[in-house]
């Protein structure tokens, strides 16, 4: 993991070698000015960022695919990334039929977060209404999957009627980025995930005895409805932070939890989930190190590495160990 | 209520079934039926009479329509779920959903009742997993993963689950259904066991008639618009077991003591 955020800070489109990596920190007299502020305030923000959304995205995913005892779920099934797509794209693509005072008032990024929050939360919001009346776990992911299609459809109509102007900036939002978060934005999202992070360790226990189903999880004492409103509040929390200020990040929620349950070969989750945590930081470092495309200008979408690079690799673990659990 | 307290289980004038908004379908009513302490129980009636049902409505997954289910004098509704998961273990027939838990990992988690918040368990507990393992033969079995297991060896891993959550009652819901004859034998020679030596409570229901004829201390009938309970042979004596399934086709021998075709 420290090999993982040093390759990452090390690499980017002006090279810097380690050592001076190394003196910004221990001795920052000897360092050029220039690289001391790309380290401090882009490469080392950046890196941060990559942690958070690669264990929190991972994290998400490993939850929903206990809870729905379905190994195609991910961080995204409840439709909480559509919602928070719709409301960037209402923000964005929208602003003709709205009025575009709210993005000069408060930034863009800021406005962005904001929308794409309200979104993911307003999406989560009916769909805990929709469990607290349903009794079966299934029909919520079926629902919440309903609900992604609906936002999906709408953004759709929206961007039939936009300028391309907006349809690109909305576009580049999508794509996912770990960058351009200033360290304020930083503390936002830590401070939301380690809530989410702190309401999982509670449902370690109650996780594990899901692991038999939900009818003898419910005769050893767990509390299912409960279980599942901490489960789906902590997931929306994570994916709804991370979703805000670095775009819907495909993949890494759905196979991350593979890939660590695969290597690591248990399904207790009081090893699974720092395992998943570790697994998905480290993916997503590496990953944004790949996106850097070292020493040249360009920085590719990181949504489009993680699934380019991500894909093959659980495709190849699971010819070679034939199960997924 | 002196009576309800001296047994385990005690059913007065129950009557369960579904309830939907519009309508009550009743499966079964006025079900009155004690149970001691140590006893087998084998709930014996067609496919579709309602002994799920009813196993449902004693383990308080679903709502009675009438009546009251006691567990050790104190009424299901009454109970909190922690307390509950201390008094009544269940074995299910339904399928486990994929994962890779170790065969130690499930019998450890029937100790979720008594483990702290976060699942830790003690040496207190590590005993109670060893004995449950020991008692049903699975202890070589402790490192592998469930889908190593054959189905029998999975039957015996789950009723070691049931014994390590250290309950009075233990209720199986047809614990021997995907079982060849040798392996059924043997499951039921464990509840058996676990009655007799152990004093635990057992209800279970079945379709092994055979088996259930020579090892149940007592027999629950389910029938189209009766319930009756009693000592097998008691039963057997009373001509109650001649009218569990439809008569035309089979009918029960009371000297061979079994079904035999008309």
């Amino acid at each position: 993991m420290f090999l993982a955020i040093l390759l990452n800070i090390s690499l980017g489109s002006v090279s810097i070698p380690i050592k001076d990596i190394f003196n910004t920190f221990l001795d920052p007299a000897s360092v050029k000015t220039s690289w001391r502020f790309i380290i401090l305030d882009y490469r080392i923000p950046k890196a941060i960022t990559a942690i958070i959304v690669g264990s929190g995205l991972s994290v998400s995913g490993l939850l929903m695919q206990t809870l729905f005892r379905n190994p195609l779920a991910g961080p995204y099934v409840l439709g909480i990334s559509s919602g928070a797509s719709l409301g960037v794209a209402l923000l964005v693509l929208g602003t003709s039929f709205f009025s575009g005072s709210i993005l000069a008032t408060i930034g863009f990024n800021w406005s962005i977060a904001l929308a794409s929050s309200l979104g993911a939360f307003s999406v989560l919001f009916a769909v805990m209404i929709a469990a607290n009346k349903l009794k079966n776990t299934m029909s919520i992911l079926i629902i919440g999957l309903m609900f992604g299609s609906l936002s999906s459809a709408l953004i759709s109509v929206l961007a039939y009627f936009s300028s391309a102007d907006q349809l690109q900036q909305y576009m580049f939002w999508s794509f996912g980025s770990l960058g351009n978060l200033s360290w304020t934005e930083i503390m936002v999202l830590t401070g939301v995930s380690f809530l989410g992070f702190f309401m999982v360790l509670f449902i370690i226990k109650p996780l594990n005895s899901l692991l038999l189903g939900e009818n003898y999880a419910k005769s050893m004492g767990v509390n299912i409805q409960k279980t599942r409103r901490i489960t789906l509040i902590a997931t929306s929390l994570l994916t709804g932070v991370i979703t805000a200020f670095s775009g819907p990040i495909a993949f890494v929620g759905l196979a991350v939890p593979h890939l660590t349950k695969l290597v690591f070969n248990t399904s207790n989750h009081k090893l699974l989930l720092p395992a998943v945590a570790i697994s998905g930081a480290i993916i997503m470092l590496i990953c944004d190190s790949i996106a850097q495309l070292p020493n040249s200008e360009f920085t590719l979408p990181i949504n489009a590495i993680t699934s380019l690079f991500g894909a093959p690799i659980v495709i190849w673990l699971l010819i070679r160990k034939r199960t997924l659990s | 209520m002196t009576s309800a307290k001296k047994n385990i289980v005690d059913l007065q004038h129950v009557s369960i079934g579904y309830q939907s908004r519009k309508k009550h379908t009743i499966i079964a009513s006025d079900i009155n039926v004690q149970l001691h302490k140590g006893t087998l129980v084998c709930l014996l009636g067609k496919n579709g009479i309602g002994k799920s049902t009813l196993l449902r409505s004693i383990t308080n997954v679903q709502p009675v329509l009438s009546g009251e289910i006691y567990i050790k004098g104190t009424s299901i509704r009454k109970f909190s779920p922690a307390a509950f998961s201390k008094t009544i273990s269940l074995v299910l027939t339904e399928r486990l959903p994929e994962s890779n838990l170790t065969v130690y990992e499930i019998v450890a988690l029937g100790r979720q009742p008594y483990t702290n918040w976060i699942g830790t368990v003690t040496e207190a507990d590590k005993n109670f997993i060893d004995k449950a393992l020991n008692e049903t033969n699975t202890h070589h079995l402790s490192d592998q993963k469930i889908n190593e297991l054959s189905d029998g060896q999975l039957q015996k891993v789950m009723i070691a689950r049931a014994i390590a959550q250290d309950t009075e009652l233990i209720i199986l819901d047809e614990p021997t259904a995907h079982l060849d004859i040798h392996h059924k034998i043997e499951t039921f020679s464990l509840l058996k066991k676990l009655a007799q030596e152990f004093g635990k409570t057992i209800i279970i229901s079945t379709h092994e008639i055979q088996i259930a004829l020579q090892l149940a201390d007592e027999l629950w009938l389910m029938k189209e618009n009766s319930f009756t309970a009693g000592s097998t042979e008691v039963l057997i004596d009373n001509g109650s077991l001649t009218s569990l399934f439809s008569s035309q086709l089979i009918t029960f021998d009371k000297n061979l003591k079994q079904f035999i075709i008309k």
